[in-house]
């Protein structure tokens, strides 16, 4: 059953300069969809889009059949009132509450509390309850953050690359604590993320963004087979081998040496986030930021 | 002798001021902070007006503003049948206007200093602008809270050509501490004027060292909140 249809255009103001945002996608109730793509490809933008964080300059959404928004009848529902959950790259948890208290705040007025002990269960939170985040560590604050947006049982759970600030195993631990989340509450996902294993391993669908619009859409094994080899990883090394270089990316914890000009190293440092893509040729690097 | 009236009714002045205050500068530091309005620079500059413009030039144009013979003095005398000039309700005004920046600003300051997302996250959990701004904006920026409230009441403490211009000098009505060390001067009476001067010295030290204390016990919890 199709839980969401999307259609937006907007004008992005990027560090490339103006580009269209024109997307449209639908996604099925209770899967999770991956967001794909490179930075400024309107990843983020369009989960603010469907948030009713940000303008579009037409559009229509449509969540189990009820019209969030209509540019054509003039209508957006503010954001308050989309049954959302949003967790943000940076967590967003609020200092001067403990993890319960962020929970019980995002409950809807009169909604009972069994939803908070569950998810504090669930997510392995209990002995933390009564603790602020700055007394939390990085994973943890995540945890809190993906239930707290669970807690008043939104139609759609809108991760804005929730794991990209943990490390690989911490992330591995994660992604299990939000797959069976999501399972339990059957919640219909869309999650930006720039990992290719994690996409594999959490999504029904990718949605492949380039420079504002839908370059592919579809099973991972599908959408991802009929592209070029693509991964981001960072530069940890640059070797000078005579009137070349050879870069050295670590990429999902695994490292590839990536033969570049020097003209092409000339930009490059160590540290880098860069991502490396390969035709059939040679592999390629291209700076993230 | 000393006498304790004038004291008390700058305790008084002070005190109703910063409550108004506190009522007026949060949603108008909210609005400033978060508006996308381009005009919130101009409304902003005129907050900021009274920590630059001599106290005289406000004062001079307020009692222009109240006087009976002026459109608004005459509109409030007429209607409503309250006299601003030479009266406490006048101070009041007059302090609330002279010490706004002193409240908005720290506010505005605290509003801008918070992420972004943390407005937004409450709006995405379903919750209202005011629930919003009550239940987390104001609880994290209470260091911001205590300092507007505290400069304010120390600055309409030591405030003396406002008052002066709008107030006079009536006992028991309008003549405040800073009011009365004048008096005294002219009429040269130096030992009373000392009383009063240390009297509002110390006051003004124990709020400022009140300021630091807070500021310094907030930037220490923060790491612990």
């Amino acid at each position: 059953m199709t839980s969401l249809r999307f259609q937006a255009t907007k004008m992005l103001h990027t560090a490339q300069g103006n580009q269209l945002f024109t997307v449209a996608f639908e996604a099925r109730q209770g899967q999770i969809m991956a967001l794909y793509g490179p930075s400024g490809a309107g990843k983020t933008t369009l989960l603010r889009i469907l948030a009713g964080l940000t303008d579009t300059a037409s559009g229509q959404i449509e969540v189990e059949g009820e019209t969030w928004l209509d540019s054509a009848l003039g209508l957006s529902l503010p954001t308050r009132h989309r049954s959302i959950g949003f967790v943000f790259q940076d967590f967003a948890l609020f200092p001067n509450l403990t993890v319960r208290e962020q929970l019980e705040f995002a409950l809807p007025d009169k909604a009972g509390k069994a939803i908070v002990t569950e998810l504090l269960e669930l997510m392995e939170l209990q002995e933390l309850q009564h603790r602020r985040p700055t007394l939390l560590s990085g994973g943890q604050q995540q945890r809190v953050a993906i239930a707290r947006a669970i807690a008043r049982r939104p139609r759609l759970l809108l991760l804005d690359e929730p794991l990209s600030a943990v490390d690989d195993q911490m992330r591995d631990k994660l992604q299990d604590y939000l797959l069976k989340a999501q399972r339990h509450y059957h919640l219909t996902t869309i999650l930006v993320s720039h990992y290719v294993p994690e996409i594999f391993r959490l999504a029904d669908n990718v949605l492949m963004l380039e420079q504002g619009r839908v370059t592919g859409q579809g099973l991972p094994s599908a959408v991802f087979a009929g592209a070029p080899f693509k991964a981001t990883g960072t530069i940890v090394h640059i070797e000078s081998a005579g009137s070349a270089f050879v870069i050295r990316v670590r990429c999902a914890g695994t490292m590839i040496d990536v033969p570049v000009t020097a003209g092409e190293a000339a930009g490059l440092r160590p540290g880098q986030e860069v991502v490396v893509s390969s035709n059939l040729f040679a592999p390629q690097l291209l700076p993230v930021k | 002798m000393i006498q304790w009236l004038p004291l008390w009714l700058s305790l008084q002045l002070a005190f109703v001021t910063t409550l108004v205050l506190l009522l007026i500068g949060i949603p108008v530091s909210y609005w400033l902070a978060y508006s996308r309005r381009r005009w919130t620079v101009i409304a902003e500059a005129c907050i900021s007006l009274p920590m630059v413009l001599p106290p005289s030039v406000l004062g001079f144009y307020l009692l222009l503003a109240f006087s009976p013979a002026g459109g608004l003095g005459h509109f409030l005398q007429r209607h409503l049948d309250l006299r601003l000039v030479f009266s406490f309700q006048g101070l009041v005004i007059a302090s609330i206007l002279y010490s706004l920046p002193f409240m908005v600003n720290p506010l505005l300051a605290g509003f801008k200093n918070l992420p972004p997302h943390l407005r937004e996250a409450s709006r995405t959990l379903g919750k209202s602008d005011f629930t919003t701004l009550r239940r987390i904006l104001l609880p994290n920026i209470r260091a911001s809270l205590v300092t507007g409230a505290i400069l304010s009441f120390a600055h309409t403490i030591g405030e003396f050509g406002v008052v002066m211009m709008i107030g006079g000098s009536i006992p028991g009505h309008t003549k405040v501490a800073s009011v009365a060390i004048y008096d005294e001067v002219q009429s040269g009476n130096y030992p009373l004027a000392n009383r009063y001067a240390a009297i509002l010295l110390a006051f003004s030290f124990l709020i400022l060292l009140v300021v630091y204390s807070v500021n310094h016990h907030f930037s220490k919890s923060k790491n612990i909140l």
